[in-house]
Protein backbone atom coordinates (compact mmCIF):
# COMPACT_ATOMS: atom_id res chain seq x y z
CA UNK A 1 0.00 0.00 0.00
CA UNK A 2 1.96 3.35 -1.21
CA UNK A 3 1.54 5.74 -4.16
CA UNK A 4 1.32 3.18 -6.34
CA UNK A 5 -2.28 2.18 -5.13
CA UNK A 6 -3.04 5.83 -5.72
CA UNK A 7 -2.07 5.89 -8.71
CA UNK A 8 -4.03 3.14 -9.86
CA UNK A 9 -7.30 4.41 -8.59
CA UNK A 10 -7.00 7.29 -10.34
CA UNK A 11 -5.70 5.87 -13.64
CA UNK A 12 -9.36 4.47 -13.64
CA UNK A 13 -10.33 8.17 -13.62
CA UNK A 14 -8.42 9.12 -16.88
CA UNK A 15 -10.68 7.21 -19.32
CA UNK A 16 -13.21 9.86 -17.96
CA UNK A 17 -10.99 12.81 -17.73
CA UNK A 18 -10.57 15.66 -20.23
CA UNK A 19 -7.55 16.19 -22.83
CA UNK A 20 -6.41 18.88 -20.08
CA UNK A 21 -7.62 16.67 -17.14
CA UNK A 22 -5.18 14.04 -18.49
CA UNK A 23 -2.27 16.20 -19.09
CA UNK A 24 -2.83 17.38 -15.00
CA UNK A 25 -3.26 13.10 -14.52
CA UNK A 26 0.69 13.21 -16.15
CA UNK A 27 2.30 15.88 -14.42
CA UNK A 28 0.84 15.17 -10.89
CA UNK A 29 2.49 11.06 -11.44
CA UNK A 30 5.34 12.50 -12.95
CA UNK A 31 6.83 15.91 -11.45
CA UNK A 32 5.15 15.41 -8.05
CA UNK A 33 4.56 11.87 -6.84
CA UNK A 34 7.45 10.71 -8.64
CA UNK A 35 10.04 13.34 -7.79
CA UNK A 36 8.43 13.07 -4.19
CA UNK A 37 8.88 9.32 -3.78
CA UNK A 38 12.11 9.03 -5.69
CA UNK A 39 14.38 12.60 -4.56
CA UNK A 40 12.50 14.96 -2.10
CA UNK A 41 12.29 11.84 0.55
CA UNK A 42 15.94 11.22 0.65
CA UNK A 43 16.91 15.28 0.75
CA UNK A 44 14.87 15.15 4.01
CA UNK A 45 15.41 11.80 5.03
CA UNK A 46 18.15 12.52 7.35
CA UNK A 47 16.51 16.17 8.32
CA UNK A 48 16.52 15.79 12.44
CA UNK A 49 19.78 13.68 12.82
CA UNK A 50 21.94 16.08 10.62
CA UNK A 51 19.89 19.34 12.34
CA UNK A 52 23.23 20.21 14.49
CA UNK A 53 22.63 23.11 17.08
CA UNK A 54 25.81 24.89 18.66
CA UNK A 55 25.02 23.61 22.39
CA UNK A 56 25.82 20.74 24.23
CA UNK A 57 22.70 20.87 26.09
CA UNK A 58 20.30 17.93 25.90
CA UNK A 59 16.62 18.58 24.65
CA UNK A 60 17.71 21.79 23.07
CA UNK A 61 18.21 19.99 19.51
CA UNK A 62 14.71 18.57 19.52
CA UNK A 63 12.98 21.68 20.77
CA UNK A 64 14.60 23.66 18.44
CA UNK A 65 13.91 21.74 15.43
CA UNK A 66 10.22 20.98 16.73
CA UNK A 67 9.81 25.14 16.68
CA UNK A 68 11.10 25.78 13.57
CA UNK A 69 9.91 22.77 11.94
CA UNK A 70 6.21 21.75 12.94
CA UNK A 71 5.19 19.98 10.48
CA UNK A 72 8.27 18.80 7.81
CA UNK A 73 7.75 19.91 4.02
CA UNK A 74 7.95 16.59 2.76
CA UNK A 75 4.82 15.16 5.09
CA UNK A 76 2.94 18.35 3.86
CA UNK A 77 3.67 17.71 -0.02
CA UNK A 78 1.86 13.99 0.71
CA UNK A 79 -0.99 15.12 2.39
CA UNK A 80 -1.21 17.93 -0.13
CA UNK A 81 -0.85 15.30 -2.92
CA UNK A 82 -3.84 13.11 -1.10
CA UNK A 83 -6.05 15.93 -1.22
CA UNK A 84 -5.57 17.19 -4.73
CA UNK A 85 -5.61 13.55 -6.06
CA UNK A 86 -9.41 13.17 -4.18
CA UNK A 87 -11.33 15.21 -5.92
CA UNK A 88 -11.18 12.94 -8.89
CA UNK A 89 -12.64 9.87 -7.00
CA UNK A 90 -15.88 11.66 -6.80
CA UNK A 91 -15.80 11.39 -10.58
CA UNK A 92 -15.09 8.15 -10.57
CA UNK A 93 -17.75 6.89 -7.78
CA UNK A 94 -20.17 9.37 -9.96
CA UNK A 95 -19.41 6.54 -13.11
CA UNK A 96 -19.38 3.64 -11.49
CA UNK A 97 -22.89 4.83 -9.85
CA UNK A 98 -23.79 5.39 -13.48
CA UNK A 99 -22.74 1.95 -14.56
CA UNK A 100 -24.37 0.28 -11.58
CA UNK A 101 -27.82 1.99 -12.48
CA UNK A 102 -27.56 0.90 -16.33
CA UNK A 103 -26.79 -3.03 -14.49
CA UNK A 104 -29.56 -2.53 -12.33
CA UNK A 105 -31.78 -1.82 -15.56
CA UNK A 106 -30.37 -5.15 -17.41
CA UNK A 107 -31.00 -6.59 -14.81
CA UNK A 108 -34.61 -5.53 -14.30
CA UNK A 109 -35.18 -7.01 -18.14
CA UNK A 110 -34.48 -3.95 -20.46
CA UNK A 111 -31.82 -4.87 -23.22
CA UNK A 112 -28.39 -3.65 -22.94
CA UNK A 113 -25.46 -4.86 -24.45
CA UNK A 114 -23.34 -5.43 -21.74
CA UNK A 115 -19.71 -5.33 -23.37
CA UNK A 116 -21.05 -2.15 -24.73
CA UNK A 117 -21.39 -1.12 -21.10
CA UNK A 118 -18.16 -1.84 -20.03
CA UNK A 119 -16.69 0.15 -22.63
CA UNK A 120 -18.58 3.38 -23.23
CA UNK A 121 -17.04 6.20 -23.21
CA UNK A 122 -19.24 8.58 -20.21
CA UNK A 123 -19.67 11.94 -21.61
CA UNK A 124 -19.05 14.90 -19.63
CA UNK A 125 -22.72 16.30 -19.46
CA UNK A 126 -25.41 16.58 -17.57
CA UNK A 127 -25.16 15.48 -13.65
CA UNK A 128 -21.46 14.54 -14.59
CA UNK A 129 -20.61 17.95 -15.62
CA UNK A 130 -21.41 19.15 -12.19
CA UNK A 131 -19.40 16.55 -10.87
CA UNK A 132 -16.71 16.61 -12.80
CA UNK A 133 -17.08 20.51 -12.06
CA UNK A 134 -16.94 20.47 -8.59
CA UNK A 135 -13.86 17.85 -8.25
CA UNK A 136 -11.58 20.58 -10.24
CA UNK A 137 -13.21 23.42 -8.06
CA UNK A 138 -12.00 21.42 -4.93
CA UNK A 139 -8.56 20.75 -6.51
CA UNK A 140 -8.29 24.08 -6.97
CA UNK A 141 -9.09 25.06 -3.43
CA UNK A 142 -7.05 22.82 -1.89
CA UNK A 143 -3.79 23.47 -3.63
CA UNK A 144 -4.17 27.12 -2.83
CA UNK A 145 -4.60 26.18 0.77
CA UNK A 146 -1.71 24.48 0.50
CA UNK A 147 0.71 26.82 -0.50
CA UNK A 148 -0.65 29.31 1.47
CA UNK A 149 -0.06 26.90 4.42
CA UNK A 150 3.69 26.55 3.03
CA UNK A 151 3.62 29.78 3.02
CA UNK A 152 2.55 30.90 6.38
CA UNK A 153 4.55 27.93 8.18
CA UNK A 154 8.03 28.74 6.58
CA UNK A 155 7.88 32.68 5.63
CA UNK A 156 8.14 32.36 2.36
CA UNK A 157 9.68 29.70 0.27
CA UNK A 158 13.51 29.72 1.63
CA UNK A 159 15.29 26.98 3.95
CA UNK A 160 17.66 28.87 6.02
CA UNK A 161 21.03 27.50 6.46
CA UNK A 162 21.07 28.93 10.36
CA UNK A 163 17.96 29.68 12.35
CA UNK A 164 18.58 31.04 16.20
CA UNK A 165 16.61 29.54 18.77
CA UNK A 166 16.13 30.74 22.48
CA UNK A 167 13.69 28.13 23.07
CA UNK A 168 13.50 26.21 26.94
CA UNK A 169 16.18 24.22 27.53
CA UNK A 170 18.76 26.08 25.26
CA UNK A 171 20.83 28.49 27.50
CA UNK A 172 20.49 31.58 25.66
CA UNK A 173 20.20 32.19 22.04
CA UNK A 174 22.03 28.87 20.17
CA UNK A 175 22.96 28.94 16.29
CA UNK A 176 21.10 25.95 14.53
CA UNK A 177 22.03 24.87 11.28
CA UNK A 178 19.63 23.11 8.96
CA UNK A 179 20.69 20.27 6.74
CA UNK A 180 21.48 20.81 3.15
CA UNK A 181 19.14 23.98 3.07
CA UNK A 182 19.96 24.90 -0.67
CA UNK A 183 18.66 20.95 -1.86
CA UNK A 184 15.56 21.57 -0.01
CA UNK A 185 15.27 25.49 -1.42
CA UNK A 186 15.36 24.17 -4.88
CA UNK A 187 13.31 21.33 -4.68
CA UNK A 188 10.77 23.46 -2.59
CA UNK A 189 10.65 25.43 -5.22
CA UNK A 190 10.25 23.05 -7.95
CA UNK A 191 7.32 21.60 -6.21
CA UNK A 192 6.09 25.14 -5.69
CA UNK A 193 6.60 25.88 -9.88
CA UNK A 194 4.91 22.51 -10.08
CA UNK A 195 1.77 23.44 -7.99
CA UNK A 196 1.28 26.52 -10.45
CA UNK A 197 1.28 24.58 -13.21
CA UNK A 198 -0.90 22.32 -11.94
CA UNK A 199 -3.13 25.40 -10.76
CA UNK A 200 -3.40 27.12 -14.47
CA UNK A 201 -3.87 23.46 -16.05
CA UNK A 202 -7.15 23.07 -13.18
CA UNK A 203 -8.31 26.93 -14.08
CA UNK A 204 -7.88 26.13 -18.17
CA UNK A 205 -10.10 23.05 -17.70
CA UNK A 206 -12.60 24.68 -15.19
CA UNK A 207 -12.78 27.45 -18.05
CA UNK A 208 -13.26 24.89 -21.30
CA UNK A 209 -15.66 22.80 -19.66
CA UNK A 210 -17.71 26.41 -19.16
CA UNK A 211 -17.57 27.30 -22.59
CA UNK A 212 -18.38 23.53 -23.49
CA UNK A 213 -21.64 24.01 -21.68
CA UNK A 214 -22.09 27.73 -22.94
CA UNK A 215 -21.53 27.45 -26.68
CA UNK A 216 -23.30 23.83 -26.35
CA UNK A 217 -26.67 26.01 -24.92
CA UNK A 218 -25.76 28.84 -27.48
CA UNK A 219 -26.21 26.19 -30.24
CA UNK A 220 -29.76 24.80 -28.67
CA UNK A 221 -31.47 28.10 -28.27
CA UNK A 222 -32.00 29.31 -32.22
CA UNK B 1 2.53 -9.99 3.92
CA UNK B 2 1.91 -5.94 4.34
CA UNK B 3 -1.01 -3.31 3.66
CA UNK B 4 -1.20 -4.65 0.37
CA UNK B 5 -2.88 -7.74 1.74
CA UNK B 6 -5.80 -5.58 3.70
CA UNK B 7 -6.08 -3.41 0.49
CA UNK B 8 -6.69 -6.31 -1.52
CA UNK B 9 -9.58 -7.88 1.26
CA UNK B 10 -11.03 -4.25 1.42
CA UNK B 11 -11.14 -4.36 -2.24
CA UNK B 12 -13.06 -7.85 -2.09
CA UNK B 13 -15.55 -6.46 0.83
CA UNK B 14 -16.06 -3.49 -1.85
CA UNK B 15 -18.25 -4.94 -4.11
CA UNK B 16 -20.92 -6.31 -1.21
CA UNK B 17 -21.28 -2.86 0.25
CA UNK B 18 -23.95 -0.01 -0.18
CA UNK B 19 -22.86 3.46 -1.71
CA UNK B 20 -21.80 4.67 2.11
CA UNK B 21 -19.89 1.09 2.90
CA UNK B 22 -18.17 1.93 -0.50
CA UNK B 23 -17.12 5.81 0.99
CA UNK B 24 -16.39 4.40 4.27
CA UNK B 25 -13.62 1.90 2.00
CA UNK B 26 -12.61 4.87 0.24
CA UNK B 27 -11.95 7.12 3.26
CA UNK B 28 -10.08 3.81 4.71
CA UNK B 29 -7.82 3.42 1.90
CA UNK B 30 -6.76 7.14 1.52
CA UNK B 31 -7.50 8.65 4.54
CA UNK B 32 -5.97 6.21 7.00
CA UNK B 33 -3.81 3.98 5.15
CA UNK B 34 -2.19 5.70 2.75
CA UNK B 35 -1.48 8.57 5.17
CA UNK B 36 0.01 6.33 7.26
CA UNK B 37 2.22 4.30 5.02
CA UNK B 38 3.66 7.25 3.69
CA UNK B 39 3.54 10.20 6.04
CA UNK B 40 2.89 8.64 9.66
CA UNK B 41 5.43 6.06 9.67
CA UNK B 42 8.35 7.65 9.11
CA UNK B 43 7.46 10.49 11.93
CA UNK B 44 7.24 7.79 14.32
CA UNK B 45 10.72 6.16 12.42
CA UNK B 46 13.38 6.97 15.21
CA UNK B 47 11.16 8.13 17.78
CA UNK B 48 13.49 6.15 20.62
CA UNK B 49 16.71 7.31 18.95
CA UNK B 50 15.95 10.92 19.21
CA UNK B 51 14.16 11.00 23.06
CA UNK B 52 16.59 12.59 24.76
CA UNK B 53 17.21 13.01 28.62
CA UNK B 54 19.02 15.51 30.29
CA UNK B 55 21.07 12.51 31.93
CA UNK B 56 24.00 10.56 31.29
CA UNK B 57 22.99 7.85 33.94
CA UNK B 58 22.84 4.56 31.76
CA UNK B 59 18.93 2.99 31.29
CA UNK B 60 17.61 6.48 32.11
CA UNK B 61 16.50 7.07 28.78
CA UNK B 62 15.15 3.86 27.93
CA UNK B 63 13.24 3.48 31.68
CA UNK B 64 11.50 7.18 30.97
CA UNK B 65 10.85 6.16 27.34
CA UNK B 66 9.18 2.73 28.28
CA UNK B 67 6.92 4.76 31.21
CA UNK B 68 5.48 7.75 28.69
CA UNK B 69 5.12 5.35 25.25
CA UNK B 70 4.02 1.97 27.01
CA UNK B 71 2.79 1.12 22.81
CA UNK B 72 3.80 3.78 20.71
CA UNK B 73 1.42 5.90 18.42
CA UNK B 74 2.19 4.31 15.52
CA UNK B 75 1.55 0.63 16.76
CA UNK B 76 -1.67 1.65 18.08
CA UNK B 77 -2.61 3.44 15.00
CA UNK B 78 -1.76 -0.11 12.91
CA UNK B 79 -3.73 -2.42 15.39
CA UNK B 80 -6.58 0.21 15.48
CA UNK B 81 -6.55 0.46 11.11
CA UNK B 82 -6.12 -3.64 11.11
CA UNK B 83 -9.07 -4.23 13.82
CA UNK B 84 -11.63 -1.65 11.89
CA UNK B 85 -11.00 -3.60 8.87
CA UNK B 86 -11.33 -6.46 9.56
CA UNK B 87 -15.47 -7.12 11.09
CA UNK B 88 -16.00 -6.36 6.85
CA UNK B 89 -14.87 -10.33 6.23
CA UNK B 90 -17.83 -11.22 8.39
CA UNK B 91 -20.11 -10.06 5.35
CA UNK B 92 -17.10 -11.11 2.76
CA UNK B 93 -17.89 -14.95 4.33
CA UNK B 94 -21.47 -14.85 4.45
CA UNK B 95 -21.82 -14.43 0.74
CA UNK B 96 -18.78 -17.12 0.29
CA UNK B 97 -21.38 -19.51 2.68
CA UNK B 98 -23.70 -18.66 0.67
CA UNK B 99 -22.51 -18.79 -3.05
CA UNK B 100 -21.53 -22.63 -1.75
CA UNK B 101 -24.64 -23.39 -0.60
CA UNK B 102 -26.27 -22.74 -3.94
CA UNK B 103 -23.27 -24.89 -5.74
CA UNK B 104 -24.18 -27.69 -2.87
CA UNK B 105 -27.74 -27.57 -3.88
CA UNK B 106 -27.10 -26.94 -7.76
CA UNK B 107 -29.95 -24.28 -7.76
CA UNK B 108 -30.88 -20.83 -7.15
CA UNK B 109 -31.56 -20.43 -3.19
CA UNK B 110 -30.95 -16.71 -3.58
CA UNK B 111 -31.92 -13.71 -5.91
CA UNK B 112 -28.38 -12.78 -5.56
CA UNK B 113 -25.83 -14.25 -3.17
CA UNK B 114 -24.54 -10.48 -2.62
CA UNK B 115 -27.71 -8.98 -2.03
CA UNK B 116 -28.18 -7.70 1.51
CA UNK B 117 -31.48 -9.26 2.93
CA UNK B 118 -32.32 -11.81 5.28
CA UNK B 119 -29.64 -13.21 7.16
CA UNK B 120 -26.76 -11.09 5.47
CA UNK B 121 -28.47 -8.48 6.66
CA UNK B 122 -27.85 -8.97 10.28
CA UNK B 123 -24.44 -10.30 9.50
CA UNK B 124 -24.16 -6.37 7.44
CA UNK B 125 -25.40 -4.55 10.76
CA UNK B 126 -23.06 -6.98 12.83
CA UNK B 127 -19.84 -5.83 11.34
CA UNK B 128 -21.18 -2.75 11.43
CA UNK B 129 -21.72 -1.83 15.11
CA UNK B 130 -18.01 -4.47 15.55
CA UNK B 131 -16.24 -1.49 13.35
CA UNK B 132 -18.13 1.42 15.27
CA UNK B 133 -17.39 -0.25 18.54
CA UNK B 134 -13.92 -1.16 17.84
CA UNK B 135 -13.37 3.03 16.76
CA UNK B 136 -14.84 3.52 19.48
CA UNK B 137 -12.68 1.55 21.99
CA UNK B 138 -9.08 2.78 20.20
CA UNK B 139 -10.42 6.37 20.61
CA UNK B 140 -10.80 6.08 24.06
CA UNK B 141 -7.04 4.03 24.16
CA UNK B 142 -5.59 6.28 22.73
CA UNK B 143 -6.98 8.95 25.08
CA UNK B 144 -6.55 7.93 28.55
CA UNK B 145 -2.90 5.95 27.99
CA UNK B 146 -1.88 9.12 26.53
CA UNK B 147 -4.00 11.54 28.62
CA UNK B 148 -5.75 13.63 25.20
CA UNK B 149 -4.22 13.57 22.01
CA UNK B 150 -1.57 16.02 23.15
CA UNK B 151 2.06 15.38 22.22
CA UNK B 152 4.35 17.28 25.33
CA UNK B 153 7.86 18.61 24.25
CA UNK B 154 9.04 18.11 27.64
CA UNK B 155 8.06 15.22 30.08
CA UNK B 156 9.56 14.63 33.68
CA UNK B 157 10.83 11.32 34.90
CA UNK B 158 11.85 10.09 38.33
CA UNK B 159 12.21 6.27 37.43
CA UNK B 160 15.18 4.66 38.99
CA UNK B 161 17.60 4.80 38.02
CA UNK B 162 17.06 8.39 37.08
CA UNK B 163 18.31 9.84 40.29
CA UNK B 164 15.70 12.69 41.17
CA UNK B 165 13.43 14.57 38.03
CA UNK B 166 15.19 14.32 34.53
CA UNK B 167 13.59 16.26 31.96
CA UNK B 168 13.33 14.15 28.81
CA UNK B 169 12.58 15.72 25.49
CA UNK B 170 10.49 13.70 23.11
CA UNK B 171 11.15 14.19 19.12
CA UNK B 172 8.63 15.97 16.89
CA UNK B 173 6.15 16.80 19.33
CA UNK B 174 4.23 19.28 17.09
CA UNK B 175 4.07 17.19 14.20
CA UNK B 176 3.37 14.02 15.72
CA UNK B 177 0.19 15.50 17.32
CA UNK B 178 -1.25 17.18 13.86
CA UNK B 179 -1.13 13.22 13.07
CA UNK B 180 -2.46 12.67 15.86
CA UNK B 181 -5.12 15.08 15.13
CA UNK B 182 -5.85 13.76 11.96
CA UNK B 183 -6.18 10.11 13.32
CA UNK B 184 -9.19 10.91 15.45
CA UNK B 185 -10.52 13.23 12.94
CA UNK B 186 -10.68 10.34 10.47
CA UNK B 187 -11.64 7.92 12.75
CA UNK B 188 -14.93 9.82 13.70
CA UNK B 189 -15.44 10.48 10.34
CA UNK B 190 -15.64 6.73 9.83
CA UNK B 191 -18.21 6.52 13.21
CA UNK B 192 -20.34 8.77 11.61
CA UNK B 193 -20.50 6.68 8.57
CA UNK B 194 -20.92 3.69 9.94
CA UNK B 195 -23.54 5.00 11.96
CA UNK B 196 -25.56 6.68 8.58
CA UNK B 197 -25.52 3.12 7.42
CA UNK B 198 -26.79 1.43 10.07
CA UNK B 199 -29.42 4.29 10.08
CA UNK B 200 -30.16 3.53 6.49
CA UNK B 201 -30.26 -0.13 6.31
CA UNK B 202 -32.68 -0.20 9.14
CA UNK B 203 -35.00 2.17 7.94
CA UNK B 204 -35.04 1.28 4.51
CA UNK B 205 -35.89 -2.46 5.81
CA UNK B 206 -38.23 -1.54 8.43
CA UNK B 207 -40.07 0.27 5.29
CA UNK B 208 -39.99 -2.59 3.22
CA UNK B 209 -41.32 -4.81 6.34
CA UNK B 210 -44.09 -2.82 6.53
CA UNK B 211 -45.04 -2.09 3.23
CA UNK B 212 -45.41 -5.99 2.94
CA UNK B 213 -47.37 -6.75 6.16
CA UNK B 214 -49.89 -3.30 4.53
CA UNK B 215 -50.12 -5.41 1.34
CA UNK B 216 -50.52 -8.47 2.67
CA UNK B 217 -53.42 -7.02 5.85
CA UNK B 218 -54.96 -4.88 2.55
CA UNK B 219 -55.46 -8.61 0.65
Amino acid sequence: MDWGSLQAVLGGVNKHSTSIGKIWLTVLFIFRIMILVVAAERVWGDEQQDFVCNTLQPGCRNVCYDHFFPISHIRLWALQLIFVSTPALLVAMHVAYTRHEKKRRFRNGEKIDIEELKNEKIHIRGALWWTYTSSIFFRLVFEAVFMYVFYYMYDGYQMPRLVKCDAWPCPNVVDCFVSRPTEKTTFTIFMLAVSGICITLNLAELCYLVMKICTKDSKKTP
Amino acid sequence: MSWGFLRDLLSGVNKYSTGIGRIWVAVVFIFRLLVYVVAAENIWKYEHDEFECNIKQPGCENVCFDHFFPVSHIRLWALQLIMVSTPSLLVVFHVAYRENREKHHKRRLYRSPGDIDGGLLCTYLTSLILKTGLEIVFLVLFYKLYNGFKVPRVVKCDISPCPNTVDCFISKPTEKMIFLYFLVATSCLCIVLNLSELSYLVFKHSIKCYLKRYIKRCQ
